[in-house]
């Protein structure tokens, strides 16, 4: 066994402990969670920690792999969780196995958010830099928007569709509302769980550690090192940005699929799918070091269970909550850091090349 | 049978600056062939006309019987045109052995799903190009380096292993640009090695721009003198180095 992890790659080493530090956590929050030594609170706080791990790992495929810089993560949550709620609350009564309805939800989150991927990205990957940036905020801004103004009934005639107001649907008596513009979708089968969210972590991992280290994650990041180059010699740059960019928008879609399905209530406003989101995705992202699968998923855990865990100090917390940020950045990017990172926190690399 | 490389009457314009006018070009298999000129006169233009960078609004350009003229870059790629570049552009933050194997794209495939999945096509495609990229890098004295970040590697090595990635595409044609630039006479003399080695080895056809008139002297069989965006001259190296025309260009009156 352990010669088997000796002859490893450092590459597969390290993936492996990215996914062993996921089962770990799991495991050790679940003791934690069942003899009762953690508040009910942070318990809660479990399904959402996940959904945020998901979003700055699938982020990273865009900022850290592709190297570009997408402000409108958020929207594509916002398709997976609004075409996943809609689908479950149509489905409640047909499919009484929750596992399954939620599987199925999750396909059609994670198939809708991907359909969005591709509209939104065969125009705006175009662009680059701060313009990307700007128009991927937009688009993510109107999907909000537009999800604010939708109203979906259901008769016995069949859907309604309509962009004003409840009357406007024009149904039989006997009709309900599903979507019901800015009050959201209510009554959203609660089917998230801590495990689910923990096994969707996981894959998502998969997804984004084997695509890096495949043939179509060294074209992504040829084009990210110089695209110029990766034209020349024959890689197709609009394929490979948009199978990233819409790789990057699927997997936010299942996060959002495991958001909506652990409210009761769904609604879109700045905090959950406008650019706040968004940015808050991107500090995870850019504090974890860009590019840095491992250092996305801390930065995410940190982040998020930081301000809850300051609750007893009230007034102070965001303060602190500010000055871990600031500190988190000057670990993982000042010159003086690395260098000293590198001193002393790798001894086993540096045995290897003194071997050589 | 015609040549492997035949440009006819090619040119561009950038606005009122009528960058290369004219240009005709013919090279036979397996020939090296310099294309020198002073500084400006268009050269690396005619580069970026061959592989599609920019797309000629006059002429013909014909690679092994096939019309390759305003392609895009990646269609000329695969067509059979390799480059490297004046100034490095390697991919920086990828390993040594990572950016050959990007040069190996489009000769080996493997689907997204398999790739993802790590299913037996994965491992087997994978195993080939390791192997390949490998060989090249041996061919180049770079295989110690595999693992290194190409951004670390000497300069002298991040040419060659530009031109390790270029024959890695399979090319028909290999055009370097400025391959001796920032090199000490040492170093370019063991280039010259290089490119006859790699002429040999793998029964390449050559077009390179340079400015060393040694190097230029000294590997190539045939020149093309390009001054102001046209052919000042044409033909065997010594013919055109010995050219009254081409002297006045070059060191002036």
């Amino acid at each position: 066994m352990w010669d088997m992890l000796k002859k490893m790659n450092k590459n597969t080493k390290s993936n492996l402990i990215t996914y062993g530090i996921v089962i770990v956590a799991f495991v050790v929050m679940q003791l934690l969670i069942s003899t009762g030594s953690i508040s009910s609170l942070l318990e809660g706080l479990m399904v959402p920690l996940c959904m945020y791990i998901i979003l700055a790992v699938s982020l990273n495929l865009v900022v850290g792999i592709l190297g570009e810089l997408s402000l409108g993560h958020a929207g594509f949550m916002c398709v997976g969780a609004f075409s996943s709620a809609f689908f479950s609350k149509c489905m409640a009564d047909v499919i009484t196995i929750a596992p399954l309805r939620f599987f199925l939800a999750l396909l059609v989150g994670i198939a809708s958010a991907a359909v969005f991927g591709i509209i939104i990205g065969i125009p705006v990957l175009r662009l680059k830099g701060d313009y990307l940036a700007i128009v991927t905020l937009a688009f993510g801004e109107i999907i909000k928007n537009l999800v604010n103004v939708l109203f979906i009934g259901k008769d016995s005639n069949g859907f309604h569709f309509s962009t004003k107001d409840v009357m406007g649907l024009n149904m039989e008596p006997d009709g309900t509302v599903i979507v019901n513009g800015p009050q959201g979708i209510t009554g959203t089968p609660k089917d998230s769980t801590f495990l689910i969210g923990v096994i969707l972590i996981l894959i998502t991992l998969f997804i984004v550690i084997n695509l890096t280290n495949s043939r179509d994650g060294r074209a992504i990041m040829a084009i990210r090192d110089n695209r110029i180059a990766a034209e020349s010699v024959g890689i197709n740059v609009t394929k490979y940005k948009l199978m990233a960019f819409t790789i990057s928008a699927a997997l936010a879609g299942a996060a959002g699929v495991l958001y909506s399905h652990n409210l009761s209530t769904l609604t879109a406003n700045t905090n959950n799918f406008g650019y706040n989101m968004s940015i808050n995705i991107l500090v995870f992202v850019v504090l974890g070091g860009i590019g840095s699968i491992r250092g996305s998923m801390i930065a995410a855990v940190i982040l998020t269970l930081l301000p809850e865990l300051l609750r007893g100090l009230s007034d102070y917390r965001m303060l602190i909550y500010a000055i871990v940020l600031i500190l988190m950045m000057l670990f993982n990017w000042a010159p003086k850091s690395i260098e000293w990172r590198e001193k002393y926190l790798s001894f086993g690399k540096k045995k290897k090349e003194a071997a050589k | 049978m015609g040549a492997l490389l035949d440009v006819k009457n090619l040119g561009i314009s950038f606005g009122g600056l009528r960058a290369v006018n004219g240009f005709d070009i013919s090279i036979e298999k397996e020939e090296l062939y310099g294309l020198i000129g002073p500084n400006g006169a268009g050269k690396t233009t005619v580069f970026n006309l061959l592989t599609g960078v920019y797309k000629p609004d006059a002429g013909k350009v014909i690679l092994d019987g096939q019309d390759i003229t305003g392609k895009k870059t990646i269609d000329i790629s695969k067509a059979g045109i390799a480059r490297t570049f004046q100034n490095i552009r390697l991919f920086t933050k990828l390993s040594v052995l990572d950016n050959v194997k990007v040069g190996l794209h489009n000769k080996h495939h493997y689907s997204t799903i398999e790739g993802i999945l790590r299913l037996p096509g994965y491992r087997r495609v994978e195993k080939e190009m390791n192997e390949r990229a490998m060989e090249l890098l041996k061919v180049f004295d770079l295989a110690d380096h595999a693992d290194y970040l190409a951004s670390n590697l000497p300069y002298g090595q991040q040419r060659k292993l530009e031109i390790a990635r270029a024959l890695a595409t399979e090319p028909k044609l290999l055009l370097l640009d400025e391959p001796a630039a920032g090199m000490n006479p040492n170093e370019t003399g063991e280039l010259m090695e290089m490119i006859q080695l790699v002429r040999e080895k793998f029964h390449m056809t050559i077009l390179l721009i340079e400015h060393d008139m040694k190097l230029v002297s000294g590997i190539c069989e045939k020149l093309t003198v390009l001054n102001f965006g046209e052919v000042l001259a044409q033909g065997d190296t010594a013919t055109v180095l010995n050219d009254p025309q081409v002297i006045t260009a070059y060191l002036g009156e």
